[in-house]
């Protein structure tokens, strides 16, 4: 996989998304699950908004000295025996992965979740190798037995299914026979992917921060799955986005505070793990501990008016107040990155050839500009957006026309009187009809429009002020 | 005081008129002298949430140059304020434009929000009997910070029982030219939107958004749903009936 999960139009994959009533009940209910437990969360720090300014310019400060802190980062790392890696694209990742994998003679992976693995198309090029590799995360898991079926959240990757689909994926992937109940099912996995860390010659995690300071890598999970993937196999891979860098340990805890009330509303999740590549003969230690640093694109976002969406920590707080998200689901967005951010995000690291519906598919509520706990602007940068596509794309010719006549007509009254009261009684026409030329086809199919009837406020007040005026005259 | 009303090109060139009569009865009422500048159009939203910038810049000149010599400037309009607002960022490299648009910004506020902060009243002694709840526009409430002066206005009207929406915060689906550029998701918007009005039971839903309203109500209207849309200014411009 890579950043695009399908091949289907845009209109397509909505229209898909909008009849999966089961996907649809399971998004709604989780959203009002985790926006209640992150709100909860929230309210118990007091501040929330200061903790907002505190994170957003920690973001801010770390992009704006970037190269600095990932120098300081890869120094500090190499000098305790850490490999570090900068790939400037997926396939130099990728390539830079393979060559440990085959090194090592490595014929099983297994890995902790990371959308930057995903974004590289990770797995399909260890699989060329002819080595396997195993989704230890219990949603990755499911969705990978389940014909490498796409995730559709960024932190709850099988929000997509119940507990009835995943009995089945069980059953018919592994013999399960069981039933549906989750308990159940979850002893079934952890039994499962226990052989699989037991066995396992390479664990590849992703990084939720590193830390420039000490040259460390922190992961931060609730399944424990991730300290198995560190602490079992001899070789050690973390695959980082460049700007997913603190400069010290005490940015990491107020970022970390953030993210875990952001993403699903505890104080921390089960297991904060910090990783610090160790020369020291350690029986605990990994043999090896690699660190990729991937660029793919990023780079040329910083210093751009989109590099406040650099700033983004993955906690998905925006996905989860997303109303367009709420009724699309995660799939029809096409990317890895789905919901808010994923609009802004998709278009900058892959173009707007396959992506240019998503700036558009927004009401532009800034629901999502308000949950972000690092303050990016995301409703203003889908604008930004917008405005490219237009300059840039062209916004189609018929656009084009409706909206240079508008402007026109805004700024000349006279025609814009005479525009909109001809236009009245069009309108009115069409009212109560699924009818009407252009746009207004598309509002009354499903709604009517208001009907002025002659009944215009201007024509109403410059009665009144004539007659007050013969009144004073008279 | 002396008012201008911009009154919204929805409010002007769509609706019938008794959203802008209520708004300049309710003023009056207030102790403002209301004017109506005709030269007046549209904020320029359209444009401006489809990308077209030049165009949005056209119109926020035209905007600024017909309120430029206004006292105040009042709109029945969260979301229409919230434009106003934005103009100064249009002008970023044009220092004086730039510095017009500011002084519009900071001379404009949306009805309720100029009734609460300037006027400094919370009871314009409306009498509407009924129970009522009350949709929270995004811009108004997200964008432009206005959340509570709406509310207690209706608390204060008397007669007038106020229920509180479910999923409040969430947006109706409107989003200008997205209603119908994305139509088929626009629909699944209102349509929630709809259902949580009608858990409430209220016989009436009031607005401080046209925009929002004509979505909701048009939805209502085309469902067959028995429920009553109402603007904001509606209903703090009613008084008790006199029957002679």
């Amino acid at each position: 996989m890579s950043i695009r999960i399908s091949n289907e139009p845009f209109d397509k994959r909505v229209e898909k998304g909008i009849n999966d009533e089961f996907m649809r009940s399971a998004v709604s209910g989780a959203q009002d699950r985790l926006e209640g437990r992150k709100s909860d969360s929230t309210a118990e720090l007091g501040t929330w908004e200061d903790w907002r300014d505190h994170a957003e310019e920690i973001r801010q400060h770390t992009l704006d000295n970037l190269d600095f802190y990932l120098q300081q980062f890869a120094e500090n790392a190499a000098a305790q025996g850490g490999h570090v890696f900068f790939a400037e694209t997926k396939e130099e990742a990728n390539e830079y992965i393979q060559s440990v994998i085959k090194k090592k003679e490595a014929k099983k992976v297994v890995k902790a979740k990371s959308m930057v693995t995903e974004e590289i198309g990770m797995n399909e090029a260890i699989r060329e190798l002819d080595c396997e590799v195993i989704e230890s995360d219990l949603g990755e898991w499911i969705l990978q037995l389940d014909d490498h079926d796409p995730p559709s959240h960024i932190v709850v990757p099988a929000l997509h299914k119940n507990k009835d689909q995943i009995r089945e994926t069980f059953h018919k992937k592994r013999g399960y026979s069981q039933s549906s109940d989750p308990q159940e099912l979850g002893r079934f996995a952890r039994e499962q992917l226990r052989k699989e860390f037991l066995s396992a010659d390479v664990g590849i995690t992703g990084c939720n921060f590193a830390v420039a300071e000490s040259g460390s890598v922190s992961l931060v999970t609730n399944e424990g799955n991730a300290r198995m993937v560190t602490a079992l196999p001899k070789t050690q891979i973390s695959v980082m986005g460049m700007e997913r860098i603190v400069p010290t340990w005490e940015e990491l805890d107020v970022l970390v505070s953030m993210l875990c009330r952001s993403a699903v509303g505890q104080k921390l999740t089960s297991y904060i793990t910090g990783l610090t590549p160790s020369e020291a003969d350690d029986e605990h230690a990994p043999e090896e501990f690699h660190i990729v640093i991937v660029d793919n694109g990023r780079s040329k976002i910083l210093g751009t008016k989109y590099q406040s969406a650099l700033q983004c920590i993955r906690c998905a707080a925006c996905i989860n107040v997303c109303p367009v998200y709420r009724h699309v689901g995660g799939h029809s967005y096409g990317s890895i990155y789905p919901g808010p951010i994923g609009a802004v995000l998709t278009p900058l690291l892959e173009g707007y050839e396959n992506n240019k519906e998503l700036p558009f598919a927004s009401s532009l509520c800034a629901a999502c500009t308000d949950a972000c706990p690092v303050k990016i602007p995301l409703h203003e940068l889908l604008l930004e957006h917008r405005r490219d596509i237009v300059e840039h794309e062209g916004g189609g010719f018929s656009e084009k026309m409706a909206m240079q006549g508008f402007a026109y007509a805004a700024s000349h009254p006279k025609l814009f009187e005479f525009g909109s009261r001809s236009a009245s009684p069009i309108v009115d026409r069409f009212s109560e009809k699924e009818s009407g030329p252009g746009p207004v086809k598309l509002w009354t199919k499903i709604r009517t429009l208001p009907s002025q009837k002659d009944d215009r406020f201007r024509d109403w007040f410059a009665e009144r002020e004539r007659r007050k005026n013969d009144g004073e005259n008279s | 005081m002396n008012v201008s009303l911009f009154i919204t090109c929805l409010a002007d060139a769509v609706y019938p008129s008794s959203v802008g009569r209520s708004t300049v009865e309710l003023l009056e009422r207030l102790g403002c002298n209301v004017s109506f500048p005709r030269n007046q159009t549209c904020c320029g939203q359209p444009a401006f949430n489809s990308g077209y910038q030049k165009e949005t810049q056209k119109v926020a000149r035209h905007m600024i140059t017909t309120f430029e010599d206004a006292e105040w400037v009042v709109t029945p309009s969260g979301s229409c304020a919230t434009m106003v607002q934005e103009y100064k960022k249009l002008f970023s490299d044009d220092e004086k434009w730039q510095k017009k648009a500011e002084e519009l910004a900071s001379k404009t506020y949306e009805l309720t929000q100029f009734i609460v902060d300037v006027l400094g009243v919370e009871n314009v002694g409306a009498e509407f009997h009924g129970t009522v709840t009350y949709h929270s526009s995004c811009h108004m409430t997200r964008l432009l910070g206005v959340k509570e002066a709406p509310v207690r206005l209706l608390e204060n009207v008397s007669g007038l029982t106020l229920t509180e929406l479910p999923f409040k915060e969430h947006c109706c689906g409107f989003g200008g030219t997205f209603a119908v550029k994305m139509m088929p998701i626009s629909q699944q918007m209102v349509d929630e939107k709809v259902q949580h009005i009608e858990e409430t039971k209220a016989a009436c839903l009031v607005g401080s958004d046209l925009g929002c309203l004509m979505n909701i109500g048009g939805r209502i209207e085309r469902t067959g749903r028995p429920v009553e849309v109402r603007h904001i200014a509606e209903i703090l411009n009613s008084r008790k009936e006199v029957h002679t």
